[in-house]
């Protein structure tokens, strides 16, 4: 069936070529020059256009990957930076650390299943934690708006303390500033984090194979769906709430099971199709998705339909995205269930060689489609 | 999820497949035209193609409201938008197009107040909670967002908001086709008729098509099965020589169309002598303004309006590959010129137009693709 449409095709082409225009050989090489120029545009290294930066640079899609590596990595360029993993793996005498660093903007501060203060003690030893590393101790930076009430602040600080000591990590440094009112937006949080990699697990897209198995730990979007309905600009309500949480525990019962795990992402911002991309293009593998393995609760789908925006381009904040060796999947799949934050654990692809660098996903309908990058934020479409 | 699932089912689909077809004359190619970029947006979303046979295509057509605004009048709201005191909100999808000065978020990265309204009523909230500031809302869309706007006009002027105006860009769909349609070197076999424009017309606007220019449309729902459906009922007709208006989407759409909804048009606004589309040039009778009874709430006629018209290049070719006259890389600007960071004409500036969808996966066939995801 197959070749025989392969074989339809080619000869349709090359009729349909005769016909129209009397000189196939030129116009086929004609679409192949067309092809030849974009690769060649593709190829170049990534380039701010802009003369501002928009919010589409904070997005996690494209804009953010030109800025990251158009600007930062070409100012600051070192191998360890090259990697543009979540976290720097770096040796220090006879130990490997790991060292990170993010920071909180979100909005509002305080929403369904948690608030600024644990989400940026969560986001800090998540990026430790899919490094391999235990996460030991965190910085905390806070920037205040000149008024901001005194009892958030409070609530924020006894959130991250509980955070931390439910992680198991120490805030052991920090800083304050303050700003006019109107220059910021209440509060942000930075936090960076130290752990120590005791494992002698060798984590990147550099290991990824084809046939390796592609696995969350459980449904994906709910802390972006919750934030955005969190907003209360949609009018929409729902029983959600943000799934931050710390995944050190998770990793650990992960990489006893399965040894063979290639790579470990967080999936915060842009969602599951951004880290996958990421880790195709790294890897120059396809990564082939089916949708219809993917776990999103029913809330959350209901949501993106309604808003038409795609659930695996949603953040979450407590959710591993794990690259395994295809014949450890169902190790790795039982040992993520049976920790009380994997329970809903799944594989949902797997690694392919061709295409390269792409994310296809074969769709619950049935058909394929491509999974690209994100252009800007996701924006809601009306038709 | 009920009401969805029911209409993403892989194994109804797999028998439409094949009965599609059984219903093809082998030999024989056929071209579609999906009027609405939401038909676009679920064929791409849900994979549809891979259940057509290879002598099918679907062309996509001009329905997608974004795309089809020209870039003066982008530039037009954003220079509303600069205005002091003023909010300007607009629908997310509007956000990134480009005008030829850039695009809403470059504006507001550059200090102008534009907020993303889920509807128009947002807009009006606003203006509501703002009375120091004038709102003004960027209305685009077909029919079916048009009466959206002109019921929160009607609102306001029911409750006396007099700081809320709306910069209209509506159009209609009807002059759109038959412009496509009048094309001499048109080669399409049939239409995939705007669902949702369609609830608000209804289907008897659509009769012409089929008995002055002999091309059969069906009127289609936004679910993949609807599309099919639709696909399959076309290809009927064409095989039992019968070229007809059908209405595949009935559980939305009335043959007669939404009177009321129509008459709030009717009421707020009236067709413009002509209209530019991106991509397709002026269009006589192809857009609504507002009517001079609701001046008050009409932004072109409150604010300053430039109004300097940005050309689309020559060279620029979507009106070619939207007719499917052009393949996009024989567009002389495909891949130079016109590039998704840079989109010229209107096939580009969607990820979902004909020419971006060719620039980012072109180099991969649908055989290929396909292939990839079998186990």
């Amino acid at each position: 069936m197959t070749t025989e449409r392969t074989a339809g095709r080619a000869e349709r082409a090359v009729a349909e070529a005769e016909v129209t225009t009397g000189h196939e050989v030129g116009r086929l090489s004609r679409e192949q020059q067309v092809l030849q120029r974009i690769e060649r545009a593709r190829r170049r290294p990534p380039k701010i256009r802009e003369s501002r930066i928009t919010l589409a640079h904070g997005a996690g899609g494209k804009a953010t990957h030109s800025l990251i590596e158009g600007m930062f990595v070409e100012a600051f360029r070192n191998p360890t930076l090259e990697e543009l993993d979540d976290g720097a793996v770096l040796s220090v005498g006879a130990n490997r650390l790991a060292f990170t660093t993010d920071s909180y903007v979100v909005s509002p501060l305080f929403f369904p299943g948690g608030d600024i203060g644990d989400l940026a003690v969560n986001g800090t030893v998540n990026d430790l934690a899919v490094s391999g590393a235990r996460p030991l101790y965190l910085s905390a930076g806070f920037i205040l708006e000149e008024g901001f009430p005194v009892a958030e602040l409070q609530r924020i600080v006894t959130s991250m303390a509980a955070a931390a000591e439910r992680a198991g990590v120490q805030v052991v440094t920090g800083d304050t500033k303050v700003v006019q009112r109107g220059k910021a937006d209440g509060c942000y949080v930075n936090t960076s984090g130290i752990g120590v990699l005791e494992r002698p697990v060798a984590l990147g897209s550099s290991h990824v194979r084809p046939g390796d198995a592609v696995v969350v730990s459980g449904p994906i979007g709910d802390h972006g769906v919750t934030i955005m309905l969190a907003r209360g600009e949609l009018d929409i309500a729902a029983d959600l709430a943000s799934d931050t949480a710390a995944l050190h525990g998770l990793v650990d019962v992960l990489l006893d099971a399965a040894p063979g795990v290639r790579l470990m992402r967080d999936a915060t911002r842009g969602g599951v199709a951004t880290i996958l991309n990421e880790v195709a293009q790294a890897a120059q593998l396809a990564v082939v998705v089916d949708e219809a393995s993917v776990p999103v609760r029913p809330a959350v789908t209901g949501a993106c339909e309604l808003l038409g925006i795609d659930p695996l381009y949603v953040a979450c904040e407590g959710r591993l995205v794990a690259v395994v060796d295809g014949a450890q999947a169902e190790a790795a799949l039982a040992a993520l269930r049976g920790h009380p934050l994997g329970d809903g654990a799944a594989v949902i692809g797997r690694v392919a060689a061709d295409p390269p660098g792409m994310v296809l996903l074969r769709t619950a309908f049935g058909g394929t489609r491509v999974v690209d990058m994100l252009v800007g934020d996701p924006l809601p479409r009306i038709c | 999820m009920r009401f969805v699932d029911e209409y993403r089912d892989a194994d109804k689909a797999q028998a439409l497949a094949t009965e599609i077809a059984a219903l093809c004359e082998p030999g024989r190619q056929y071209k579609f035209m999906e009027v609405c970029g939401g038909h676009t947006h679920t064929i791409y979303k849900h994979g549809i193609e891979d259940y057509l046979p290879e002598s099918v295509s679907l062309v996509h057509g001009p329905g997608c409201p974004v795309c089809v605004i020209p870039m003066g009048r982008v530039d037009d709201a954003i220079a509303i938008a600069h205005e002091p005191g003023v909010i300007m909100t607009a629908f997310g999808d509007m956000m990134r197009v480009p005008g030829g000065n850039g695009s809403f978020l470059d504006a507001k990265a550059a200090g102008a107040d534009i907020r993303m309204v889920y509807s128009p009523l947002d807009a009006l909230k606003i203006a509501r909670t703002n009375p120091d500031r004038k709102v003004v809302f960027m209305a685009i869309g077909f029919e079916t967002t048009s009466p959206s706007t002109a019921m929160t006009v009607l609102r306001a002027a029911a409750e006396g908001i007099d700081n809320f105006s709306v910069f209209c860009n509506h159009v209609t769909i009807l002059p759109a086709i038959k412009a496509i349609l009048d094309s001499p070197d048109l080669r399409l076999d049939g239409f995939l008729g705007p669902g949702h424009v369609s609830t608000v017309i209804g289907c008897r606007p659509y009769e012409f098509i089929a008995r002055d220019y002999g091309k059969p449309l069906v009127c289609a729902g936004f679910e993949p099965l609807d599309l099919l459906q639709s696909v399959f009922m076309l290809l009927k007709q064409l095989a039992e020589g019968r070229c007809e208006v059908e209405n595949q989407y009935t559980r939305v759409v009335p043959w007669d169309g939404n009177l009321r909804a129509l008459a709030a048009i009717g009421q707020v606004m009236q067709l413009r002598p002509y209209f530019e589309w991106r991509g397709l040039g002026f269009i006589s009778h192809s857009a609504l303004r507002m009517r001079d009874e609701y001046a008050a709430y009409d932004a072109e006629h409150l604010f300053e309006v430039p109004g300097v018209r940005v050309a689309d290049p020559k060279a620029c070719q979507c009106g070619e590959v939207l007719k499917g006259v052009l393949k996009p890389w024989e567009c002389k600007v495909f891949g130079t010129a016109c590039t998704p960071e840079t989109p010229i004409g209107t096939c580009m500036v969607s990820s979902e137009g004909a020419c971006a969808a060719y620039y980012n996966f072109g180099r991969f066939t649908r055989q290929r693709l396909t292939e990839a995801t079998r186990v």
